[in-house]
């Protein structure tokens, strides 16, 4: 079990979160027509060995999206922000 | 290395065993090679063997960082099957079928291939309807397929769940008679045997640390072993295709994620085919040493670390005990974690790369054992005539540009639900 730390109800075992998947994609503006773009966006992943950026949603708690990041060799976990900030 | 026959296990028995040789030749990299495969898997020494076996390419290296079979070939549930819905997918795993069909006397070697037959159970009307549309398409493409009701279940399979309590009753299954598991570590050691006697160095414990350029094209690759020079270069590395991509200078659609599998302790003979469940994913079999082998869902989450997490341990034994309640007090003897390649579209990547000299076969997600004879064959096609196998087509990079998936899950773009 991963043991992420919610920022508004504390450490958690991640069976209360869903995953969202890789928080470092950038989405395209709504009007980019660049098709190489959007390809980038939907399937395009870095997929490192090691410190890796992702969305988790705590569905059985708060229900915010956080931004986790976590390092995918060891699963030692570096931060945890709210998503929502992170765009700010 | 001689032949193995009745003949020559009488002749070693009679001079005490003492007279085997080693299965291949142990090899050190020579300067350069017509084609290097990267990764000793199942997937990457079959390449070797048709390579050598179908088109005369002997020049050959397969390079592997650990030992042969000490990867994902050694790491999965051993299922082979071809009960494929979508166009691309059906033929080429029907392919696969034929080709274990014959594997065993193909490479001189025992991979003892059983056809046991595989079941999915249907839990609802609607279920066994997807079924029965699955079944048409296999057997209009010739493959063995059987829509058996609830009782013809019960008289095949009497130790499933089918009382009152049932948390999801059995309406059904769809059957492959043809269908069955193989012995994984003779699958490695037959290819690696076989390709060593055509001349292919097999060079372990060798990893690739990066790529030779001349200009953009690959010319060959750095090891902790040295440069090795090539004409061609083949990716089959398992888990680990985005790391090796990225030394390539390779985008990839591609997410690392771990699966994990199962074994109880051995019991007499007691389930005789392979049976999937249809009300979530888990599947087992019984092992030729008497354990219980099942498998079910990915972790989730993008990882590398080869140890799964208890969530899915206790997710795999309650739909174990929801379809086999006699099991339920069976102890777990051992479990274990293996990285998978997955693409969003569940579909394996069979392709040439926009680097020059480079061909990638991965993103097998967790269904790469069952496809390793066609895979190979296919991908030393490739490697051979520069050209794309016709079933194969389907299986190319541009995929996910020009919009032709084959989403065979259905689960969008999410590696993860794949």
């Amino acid at each position: 079990m991963l043991r992420i730390e919610c920022p508004c109800c504390g450490t958690r075992d991640h069976g209360e979160f869903r995953y969202g998947g890789d928080a470092a994609v950038e989405r395209p503006a709504h009007d980019n027509s660049d098709p190489d773009a959007w390809y980038r966006y939907v399937y395009v992943r870095s997929n490192p060995k090691g410190l890796h950026q992702e969305f988790w949603q705590h569905v059985l708690g708060c229900r915010q999206w956080l931004v986790v990041e976590r390092d995918t060799v060891t699963h030692s976990i570096r931060s945890v922000s709210f998503s929502r900030r992170q765009r700010a | 290395m001689g032949r193995y026959s009745i003949f020559s296990l009488l002749r070693h028995a009679a001079t005490g065993n003492r007279g085997w040789q080693r299965a291949w030749r142990a090899a050190s990299p020579k300067p350069s090679y017509d084609v290097i495969i990267i990764g000793g898997g199942g997937h990457g020494l079959a390449t070797a063997f048709y390579l050598a076996e179908n088109h005369g390419v002997r020049n050959v290296a397969v390079l592997e960082k650990g030992y042969i079979g000490g990867g994902n070939v050694g790491r999965n549930t051993t299922v082979i099957r071809s009960n494929y819905l979508l166009d691309g997918n059906t033929q080429f795993y029907e392919y696969s079928m034929k080709l274990w069909e014959g594997l065993s006397a193909a490479l001189n070697f025992n991979v003892m291939f059983s056809q046991r037959g595989q079941l999915v159970t249907a839990h609802s009307a609607d279920q066994l309807d997807a079924f029965a549309h699955r079944a048409n398409i296999m057997r209009s493409n010739g493959i063995d397929a059987d829509i058996l009701d609830r009782q013809q279940v019960r008289k095949l399979v009497p130790y499933l769940d089918f009382s009152e309590t049932a948390r999801f009753p059995i309406h059904g299954a769809i059957f492959q008679g043809r269908a069955g598991t193989a012995r994984h570590d003779a699958v490695a050691w037959g290819y690696a045997r076989a390709a060593s006697c055509h001349g292919v160095d097999i060079i372990e414990g060798c990893e690739v640390t990066g790529f030779l350029r001349d200009d953009e094209r690959i010319v060959g690759v750095e090891t902790t072993r040295g440069h090795i020079g090539a004409g061609r270069v083949g990716l089959a590395v398992a888990g680990h295709t985005s790391v090796l991509g990225q030394m390539a200078g390779l985008e990839l659609p591609i997410e690392s994620h771990l699966l994990q599998a199962f074994v109880t302790e051995p019991v007499k003979p007691l389930v005789n085919h392979v049976i999937a469940y249809g009300a979530d994913h888990f599947y087992l079999s019984q092992s030729d040493k008497g354990g219980l082998v099942f498998g079910g869902n990915l972790d989730g989450y993008n990882s590398y670390s080869q140890r799964g997490n208890t969530g899915v341990l206790r997710e795999v034994c309650e739909a174990a005990i929801a379809l086999m309640p006699n099991i339920s007090r069976l102890r777990l003897l051992r479990h274990w974690g293996g990285i998978m390649d997955m693409t969003p579209d569940a579909s394996p990547i069979i392709s040439p790369t926009p680097v020059e000299g480079l061909y990638l076969n991965g993103g097998w997600c967790y269904g790469g054992f069952k496809a390793t004879p066609a895979s190979g064959w296919c991908f030393a096609h490739m490697l051979a005539t520069g050209k794309t196998h016709p079933l194969i087509e389907g299986y190319g990079l541009d995929r996910f540009r020009t919009g032709y998936l084959l989403d065979e899950a259905g689960a969008g773009p999410f590696a993860w639900l794949q």
